[in-house]
């Protein structure tokens, strides 16, 4: 059983217990464990369940690469799926409950699966469920999700909040390593501005657990003195729990840094995202221990054996009374020592290897430790945990020759170079046949613009296993990314004589079927030797492909364990070597990053920006429902009491019409043109002229795109002698002023002319209805008569003692002023009118009312009447184009023969015969099938509102013919299938002489 | 006359730094290129102060001029003088080429304020303050929305449209909470 020692751990506190539970069951803990350790310490050796086969899971490492011991961590609005309890450290009151279990961890139903192993291999799922085809659907789909998958997804909105920050450097060093603690001195020496990140909370890496010595004093001594060094220069920030995540082009890098993970509740962000942009990136991240694949490597209490050393030397905590060490190289003899003077017996050490010289054997055999060479793992016994292993001779079949009875297996394949964030943006691997690992290949790093590395990677993490070449190898790095030398010399690592590791995929070499089927390349997603074997046989020879077949690699932990095993599998099984079978691509994220970090700050109120205008707070006030405008709220209608939305725009137009209403239409574009060659330049970017348009005059244009499709429109406004204000539709004000920008610059860079986007500046209110006038005139200041301000002009003057400019335009028919005022008197204005307004029956009204009274009239509406197909002569607006110009944007596009053809749809208006409304997206069908059997169509509604006005259905659409069939009766689609019949009219419902607004 | 309103009210929040909005502010937006020989003349009628650098502003008391492109300048002043100031620039460019726009009520202007301030800035502007020079201006973003910040009186002024004036009022807001500092 695995338990606490009365003595040890350099990481604890023992002062300081910490309670938590796991799947209920209350456990204790020390300030300093992980959850991995805590539970460890609790004996409990198993955490979880298999994805596929439901088998017992325990813990297999110590670090960021663990498959297997994934937890529900927390309650509510604090849980979280997937939670590696090797990385999460622990703290009173954490609840973690397993994953992947029915009804129970202890008690699995679907552990059936298991003894239907045979059943299903690699590709199971493809061969099985692809006929019939609706069923995968329908029932093979569901059933299996059902069965399947890791943690829950969460059901509350996440408690904790999350930021981004911003971070440069000239050098990130990645990992806190002795290697990176080495290579950020270095660089930082010689001047450069370092940001260090390290994924724990604590520095060093491996190096004070395995021993080593530096500079004639122990590792973690070396190590404190290092990062006080680095804390204290003005030129380096070092991070803690800050995991490096993925690194991309031009030395962009993201980091999560765990602010408050292990602080729940405190109030500080949970996470950070940084979001570096660096000159050169050293990647210093270490190395990964490789499991051994011997039948029944995934019974809880098989562990790597770096791990084993970890938990006794960090935590104090020991995997098991026997452990038997199993290895191809003398680093796991370090784990054995450790176990023996921890007071643990390590009843034998199989080693792979015929010959077995170096040092540290010597000082395992010194200490009693039996050590067999040659041997290896027949299989592991046990259950739900190890009780006993088989042994053999690696280069036989399986003969059992002995059985050792223990409660724990420390495994080491060798060690694989962290090589992912190299590898992110390109970086090229070697194949190290003597170490049996990838590592970067610095010739084929990752480059930056000026063809220069960009990453550079240091110790373990470029291959370099022993204490003394790991710190010669990130000064290294670190001149290198210097681009010169920093002059700084490695510290000395006094190291032990290690003999050279032996290459060991399968164990024993010459095993069964029957073994093979039992050696695990992948925990998570179960993946065996035989799947990877059989993949081979079916013709998978792409490692890629054969990823993506058996799923080797593709659970959260992405292979951290099994990729090297199970690539060197496959080659094996097709004959080639390792480094011709290859990689498949490591990708970002390093390790899994909580969707709540990407999102940073944006939730909540401040998931976008929501523009408003200076009278929001007034609508909101006021019964508005909102609709969405672009990143704009605009009211849709202002309700009263217990009206339907559409009872209150009903009500707001004939108030209107009866009355007067107030528009808020401050989110109008208002651009100002000014220049010499302003009036030239809006004749360019308007189909009608605009250079005569009268000082004081306006003029209604539309602005098409060079293909000649209309693209937005709005009232321009003379307002001197070289200065026009372009409205633009409330959409297309950034986009127009862009356009303008774009002419301007690109094209046309000798005009003198300059624009100002000023639609912020104003806010606009449109006053609308055949008692306007009086309600202007009772705020006084400005004569507003039809003599001093006839339609289509404006004047500008001081409104209730408002500085305000008068237009007389009117988009709903009625006799209407639109009043531009300074912002910042916006809501003051609107205020005077709604109060001074009351006498004439004032109402406020919305965009809906806005866009039913345009239409009544016959007014098109960006949008609804253009997609960007329509060009202005298709809506019947030759009156808006010019036939004197020589040119503007889109007429030569409009002449193409497509777009002049007689047979475009064009527009129409259309009264239902019954009077009601016809369906939004409703088509005119026409006689016959198109060459894909689709029924035809000569038309579509473009606009559709019942008119309160008028009392009956009205419509706008584009037909073929146009109003050419004015007085034909056509039919309308609906979605219930039905048809409706409609007669083409003239579009202008209501007032067809503009009587009204010319008063 | 009513009296101008800013977007929030003057609205503020402490946490490890304070954010005040400001305002309301003059603020004149000049277009014309450095070398039209006028130039320098109009922004010393407005706000009394030489023709900014590239990427720099100029500050003159309650007054100053940023350099926004190669032909754009920023003008700040007191809200109640914009108007004069509008004349003089009229009266000083002449019949050279130029634009003038009062943007006063366009924008909102916020003081992030505090030992460390830039932190707060630093979660939400892709800027490197630790290079951002003294009397520099910078056109960046704060989260989805564009920004303007300089440095003055030991804090930043940040300078955004009226319209997202709550939105950047509450991204500044979250960023300057208590115990959330970098470090």
């Amino acid at each position: 059983m695995s338990t606490r020692l009365s003595k040890g751990g350099r990481l604890i506190d023992r002062t300081k217990p910490q309670t938590f539970t796991f799947n209920g069951k209350s456990m204790a803990g020390y300030a300093g464990d992980t959850l991995a350790s805590a539970l460890l310490a609790n004996d409990q050796m198993l955490v979880g369940r298999s994805f596929k086969y439901h088998r017992p899971r325990g813990i297999v490492a110590s670090g960021a690469e663990e498959p297997n011991a994934l937890v529900n961590l927390g309650t509510g609005a604090r849980f979280e799926p997937n939670q590696r309890t090797t990385t999460t450290e622990l703290f009173s009151g954490l609840t973690a409950t397993s994953q992947n279990h029915w009804p129970s961890l202890e008690f699995d139903v679907g552990v059936v699966n298991n003894y239907a192993a045979r059943f299903l291999p690699a590709g199971f799922y493809y061969k099985t469920f692809i006929h019939p085809r609706f069923a995968w659907k329908h029932i093979f789909e569901p059933v299996i999700r059902q069965s399947a998958g890791l943690g829950q997804v969460p059901k509350e909105a996440d408690a904790d909040r999350y930021e981004y920050a911003y971070g440069f450097a000239d050098i990130l060093v990645v990992g806190g390593g002795i290697a990176g603690l080495q290579s950020a001195l270095a660089a930082a020496k010689s001047g450069a501005r370092v940001i260090l990140l390290e994924q724990t909370a604590h520095w060093g890496g491996r190096a004070p657990v395995d021993g080593d010595v530096i500079d004639g004093k122990p590792a973690d001594e070396w190590v404190k003195a290092t990062v006080q060094a680095l804390s204290a220069m003005e030129n380096v920030t070092v991070m803690a729990r800050t995991m490096a995540v993925g690194v991309y082009d031009h030395g962009y890098v993201l980091a999560e840094e765990k602010v408050a993970d292990h602080t729940p509740g405190d109030g500080r962000p949970k996470k950070r995202l940084w979001r570096l942009r660096v000159g050169k990136i050293i990647t210093a991240t270490g190395a990964i221990e490789r499991p051994l694949a011997f039948a029944g490597n995934d019974i809880p209490g098989v562990m790597l054996a770096a791990a084993v050393r970890d938990y006794v030397v960090n935590h104090g905590v020991s995997i098991g009374d026997r452990t038997v060490i199993v290895t191809n190289n003398d680093d796991a003899y370090r784990t054995a020592i450790a176990l023996k003077e921890a007071g643990l017996e390590v009843p034998v050490i199989l080693d792979a290897r015929a010959n077995v010289t170096g040092d540290l054997p010597a000082k395992a055999r010194a200490l009693g430790i039996r050590v067999e060479t040659g041997k290896a793992v027949v299989k592991v016994k046990g259950g739900k945990r190890v009780t006993g292993v088989a042994i053999g001779a690696q280069a036989g079949e399986g003969a059992v020759l002995e059985e050792i009875a223990c409660d724990a297996v420390a495994m080491s394949g060798g060690w694989s170079p962290v090589v992912h964030l190299f590898s992110h943006c390109g970086g090229k691997l070697n194949w190290d046949a003597v170490q049996a690992h990838f590592r970067p290949d610095a010739n084929r790093a990752p480059t930056n613009q000026d063809g220069e590395a960009m990453v550079y990677a240091a110790g373990a993490a470029n291959g370099a296993l022993t204490g003394d070449q790991v710190l010669l190898d990130a000064v290294a790095a670190a001149d290198a990314a210097l681009g010169k030398a920093s002059g700084v010399a490695a510290a000395s690592v006094a190291v032990p004589a290690e003999g050279a590791m032996l290459p060991v995929w399968i164990m024993p070499q010459g095993a069964g079927p029957a073994l093979k089927m039992k050696m695990w390349l992948d925990y998570q997603n179960d993946v065996k030797v035989s799947d990877v074997q059989l993949a081979a046989r079916e013709g998978y020879t792409s490692v890629e492909h054969t990823k993506r077949y058996t799923t080797l690699g593709m659970a959260t932990d992405q292979g951290k364990l099994s990729n090297i095993n199970g690539l060197a599998v496959l080659a094996n099984a097709l004959h080639e070597d390792i480094p011709q079978v290859g990689t498949t691509t490591f990708r970002p994220p390093y390790t899994p990053v909580t969707l709540g970090a990407l999102a940073g700050e944006s939730r909540g109120e401040i998931f976008q920006p929501l523009r408003r205008s200076p009278i929001h707070e007034w609508h909101e006030k006021h019964g508005a429902y909102m609709e969405p405008v672009g990143l704009w709220r605009r009211p849709y209608c202002f309700t009263r009491g217990a009206e339907s939305h559409e009872q209150s725009v009903h009500r707001e137009i004939l108030n209107t019409r009866s009355n007067v209403g107030l528009l808020d239409a401050s989110t109008l574009g208002k651009i100002i043109v000014k220049g010499p060659d302003a009036g030239k330049f809006l004749d360019m970017l308007y189909t009608n002229v605009m250079s005569n348009l009268g000082v004081g005059k306006c003029r209604y244009g539309l602005m098409c795109n060079e293909q000649g499709f209309l693209s937005d429109d709005g009232v321009v406004v003379r307002l001197a002698e070289d200065t026009w204000l372009c409205h633009t539709t409330t959409g297309g004000a950034d986009r127009i002023h862009g356009w303008m920008e774009d002419w301007l610059q690109c094209e046309w860079w000798d005009w003198q002319v300059y624009t100002a986007n000023v639609t912020e500046q104003y806010a606009q209110i449109a006053v609308a209805g055949p008692k306007a006038r009086q309600l202007l005139e009772k705020l006084g200041g400005m004569d507003v008569s039809k003599a001093a301000l006839p339609f289509m002009a404006f004047s500008e003057g001081s409104l209730g003692n408002i500085p305000a400019r008068v237009h007389r335009i009117s988009f709903s028919g009625e006799l209407s002023y639109e009043i531009a005022v300074p912002a910042s008197h916006g809501l003051a204005l609107w205020e005077r009118l709604i109060e001074a307004g009351q006498e004439f029956g004032v109402m406020p009204y919305g965009t809906e009312a806005m866009h039913i009274m345009r239409a009544e009239k016959g007014f098109i509406m960006i949008g609804d009447e253009t997609d960007g197909t329509v060009i202005p002569q298709d809506l019947n607006l030759g009156w808006a184009i010019s036939k004197k110009k020589a040119d503007y944007l889109g007429k030569r596009g409009q002449e193409r023969n497509y777009l002049a053809s007689p047979d475009r749809w064009k527009l129409a208006g259309f009264e239902t015969l019954d009077g009601s409304v016809i369906e939004d997206g409703a088509y005119i069908p026409a006689p016959g099938h198109n060459a894909n059997g689709q029924g035809n169509t000569q038309g579509r509604v473009t606009s559709t509102y019942h008119s309160p006005t008028l009392g009956k259905g009205i419509a706008m659409g584009l037909i073929h013919g146009g109003l050419g069939r004015m007085g034909e009766v056509v039919e309308f689609t609906k979605i219930d299938g039905g048809r409706v019949k409609a007669r083409v009219v003239d579009p202008v419902f209501y007032d067809k002489e503009g009587a009204r607004n010319d008063v | 006359m009513s009296d101008p309103v800013s977007p929030l009210g003057n609205a503020r929040f402490d946490g490890f730094v304070s954010v005040r909005e400001v305002g309301p502010l003059g603020m004149i937006t000049l277009r014309a290129k450095s070398d039209v020989k006028e130039l320098a003349a109009a922004i010393k009628a407005a706000v009394g102060t030489k023709v900014p650098a590239q990427r720099r502003i100029v500050i003159n008391g309650d007054r100053a001029a940023g350099w926004m492109s190669p032909d754009e300048y920023l003008l700040v002043l007191p809200y109640d003088q914009v108007a004069a100031a509008m004349a003089a620039i009229a009266t000083a460019m002449g019949g050279a080429h130029h634009l003038a726009a009062d943007v006063s009520d366009a924008r909102a202007i916020f003081r992030i304020e505090g030992a460390k301030a830039a932190q707060a800035l630093q979660k939400l502007m892709p800027v490197d303050f630790a290079t951002l020079e003294p009397g520099e201006l910078r056109r960046s973003r704060a989260a989805q929305v564009a920004a303007a910040i300089w440095e003055q009186d030991n804090g930043f002024t940040l300078v955004c449209f009226r319209s997202v004036a709550a939105y950047v009022f509450g991204l500044l807001s979250h960023s300057a909470q208590a115990g959330s500092e970098l470090a």
